[in-house]
């Protein structure tokens, strides 16, 4: 018997081999006994205002909107220790670790913000860490892999299948099985079976906690809406959970549109997807007419994630919150525009969000609107993926210009 | 009396073990799949477990995930393993079969179709390799539904409230695993103890099969001897597979040798 509801609706569960479910049930005791221990509370915000930098600012972006009536303003994740919100939840799952009496931390990333962080954190409490990337990954997000390697981390390279975030979860999960009794399994984001999607939420709720606070105090109103972008989830439900309750802020969350939906080359699966049980959970998925799992595609390899956490597939569900794609090209107008215009450099990731405002911003230029989007990252790991499609793209306009 | 008591009774009585070979459908292609089963069947197989393919099958190790992998890329689809899993049927009519499916290729095509279809093609067991029986309800009663039996997993490690919720659910036989983690015969520590095995009986009347790791004869005569009811056998048959790929003729005399050798250890006389 759990203690918490493993639901959303009819999204969640735990879709795991029977040899977890004592993993899974343990994990779920502590992280129950620790949220009502008021020392465990102290140790988490100590190391989050201390170690981490919370809380981040809220900056509004002038020079994005002139010639607008909307109002742009940045929940800045990207200034957190570890340059993204993963900081956050990581150094909660890490105190539940060693609460557990785990020494040994498992992790999977994709864009390895994640990775960057668990071995960040496992560095200051003394964990030992290993960290699964798929081969692709680990090729196009080569910085953060380095940096996971200085901080003492064990990176394993994932050569199954697509070679991605699917692979490695897959992968840790295997390792899971096998050492469970003294390793503890960091999962990155607000996905796979229960406790995980509630722990990590809980862990990341400050992040809306803070913005409903600075947004009183700079607008005196509540914004109209929150925008983030959407993996398996995790720095949007983080942002969107103080607001469900506020049912005039829209809650738009951005998944990839790759190379366009069409094309087939997205990782869109609230969308796009259909409802089917993967990674531990039952969430909306992308998937053939058989029921195998598809590979996703987004420039951002953080995005690149076939399913979503239970959460937001029950959040749209009744719809509570509104999911919209952006495509790799749009992600990356994004990102230069928030460069040029307002010195930030975003993670891919985030500029998927940022693009959707722009766009919504664009449409009616003539509304008074205040968004605020969560900008998950900072993009310095992506800024070689970034220069290489530029060369490419600025190739292909040469040889164009070339033959007329 | 359904085809796992009439098999587990039929053993009993001539003191052997149940020897249950596990590959996965298709693999290397469906053709091949089906003479490796004749094969299986031939040479000493008491019943079957057959796979059937998933891309994702996180409760397998390296070598089943490959062979599921090659058994995708061959694009076969239900309706075709449904088809085979019926001739099997309907030329071994008293060969229990189960199947080791993941849940979302269930869940895909509708949970009562599926056992339908499942009744339909002669298959009497169902496990489901990533719905432990926290999760299991809707598929437990629609498997009772077609009178398809469900098959469940006990760790090495259980408690006595989960001895005692398996004793409520489980039929045909129990899947007792040698160790923890995934699949594979990379670990040769694998043998149960005969304590444990007597706290499981102590709750449950049903036959206990081994799986994982298993790959020789000793480790058979071992689990044999402690009072388990037999073995399941599958990444050890994989590797063959795998090894002679494009060999057919030698993997299945080498599989036909193998499976003979494991077979005769199940003997206790």
């Amino acid at each position: 018997m759990t203690l918490l509801n493993p639901y959303f609706g009819e999204f969640g569960g735990m879709y795991v081999p029977q040899i977890l479910m004592p993993a899974l049930l343990e994990l779920e005791k502590n992280f129950v006994d620790a949220q009502k221990d008021i020392n465990f509370h102290k140790t988490f915000f100590n190391l989050l205002k201390n170690y981490a930098g919370r809380p981040t600012p809220l900056t509004l972006c002038n020079n994005l909107t002139q010639n607008t009536k909307t109002r742009i303003y940045l929940k800045r994740e990207d200034l957190l220790h570890g340059g993204a919100h993963k900081t956050n939840q990581v150094l909660g799952q890490a105190i539940l670790a060693i609460r557990m009496n785990k020494k040994q931390i498992i992790a999977e990333t994709g864009a390895g913000q994640h990775g960057v962080a668990t071995a960040m954190v496992c560095a200051l409490l003394n964990l030992k860490c290993r960290i699964y990337m798929g081969i692709k990954d680990i090729k196009r997000q080569h910085p953060n892999v380095f940096r996971m390697k200085l901080m003492g981390a064990e990176v394993i390279s994932v050569k199954n299948g697509s070679g991605t975030l699917k692979d490695a979860c897959n992968e840790a999960l295997r390792d899971w099985s096998n050492n469970y009794e003294n390793s503890h399994y960091m999962i990155g984001t607000a996905a796979g079976p229960h406790p995980y999607p509630t722990i990590v939420r809980e862990f990341q709720k400050m992040i809306g906690e803070e913005t409903k606070k600075q947004i009183l105090e700079q607008e005196n109103k509540l914004p109209d809406s929150i925008i983030a972008c959407v993996g398996g989830g995790s720095n949007a439900i983080g942002i969107f959970s103080e607001f469900i309750h506020d049912k005039k802020v829209n809650l738009i969350g951005v998944e990839p549109g790759g190379y366009g939906i069409k094309t087939g080359k997205h990782g869109s699966p609230l969308q796009y997807g259909r409802t089917g049980i993967f990674f531990g959970m039952k969430s909306q998925l992308m998937q053939n007419e058989e029921g195998q799992i598809q590979e996703s595609w987004s420039i951002s390899a953080g995005l690149d994630f076939p399913s979503v956490g239970p959460e937001h597939a029950w959040l749209k569900s009744i719809n509570r919150a509104q999911y919209v794609s952006i495509t790799d090209a749009e992600a990356l107008d994004a990102f230069k525009i928030l460069c040029k215009k307002e010195g930030i450099i975003p993670a891919l990731e985030s500029s998927h969000a940022l693009a959707y405002a722009l766009k919504l911003m664009n449409m009616s230029p003539e509304k008074e609107q205040i968004f605020v989007v969560n900008l998950s990252g900072r993009g310095d790991k992506d800024i070689f993926i970034v220069d290489d499609i530029l060369k490419k793209m600025e190739k292909k306009h040469e040889s164009i210009s070339k033959s007329f | 009396m359904n085809r796992y008591q009439k098999v587990f009774e039929q053993l009993s009585k001539i003191k052997e073990g149940c020897f249950v070979p596990f590959v996965v459908l298709g693999d290397p292609s469906l053709e091949q799949s089906v003479k490796i089963i004749e094969v299986l069947i031939k040479n000493g197989a008491d019943a079957l477990e057959i796979g059937i393919p998933f891309s994702d099958p996180l409760a397998d190790g390296p070598t089943i995930q490959k062979a599921n992998l090659r058994a995708l890329s061959q694009k076969n689809n239900f309706f075709q393993y449904f088809k085979v899993l019926k001739n099997l049927r309907e030329k071994n009519t008293k060969l229990p079969i189960g199947i080791l499916i993941y849940a979302n290729l269930i869940y895909n095509q509708g949970i009562d179709n599926f056992y339908l279809q499942c009744r339909n093609s002669g298959v009497d067991s169902v496990l489901i390799a990533d719905v432990p029986i926290e999760e299991s309800k809707i598929f437990y009663q629609t498997a009772n539904k077609y009178k398809i039996n469900s098959i469940y997993i006990c760790p090495p490690n259980a408690d006595d409230d989960f001895l005692n919720k398996i004793s409520l659910y489980a039929q045909g036989y129990i899947y007792v695993l040698s160790r923890s983690g995934v699949t594979g015969t990379e670990n040769n520590n694998i043998l149960i103890s005969k304590n444990f095995i007597k706290k499981i009986k102590k709750y449950n009347s049903l036959p206990l099969l081994q799986g994982f790791g298993i790959s020789d004869v000793i480790q058979i005569k071992e689990a044999m001897l402690s009072g388990l009811s037999g073995v399941i056998c599958g990444s050890a048959i994989i590797n063959i597979i795998e090894k002679y790929l494009t060999k057919e003729d030698i993997m299945l005399i080498k599989i036909k040798n193998f499976i003979k050798s494991l077979k005769i250890s199940t003997k206790l006389v």
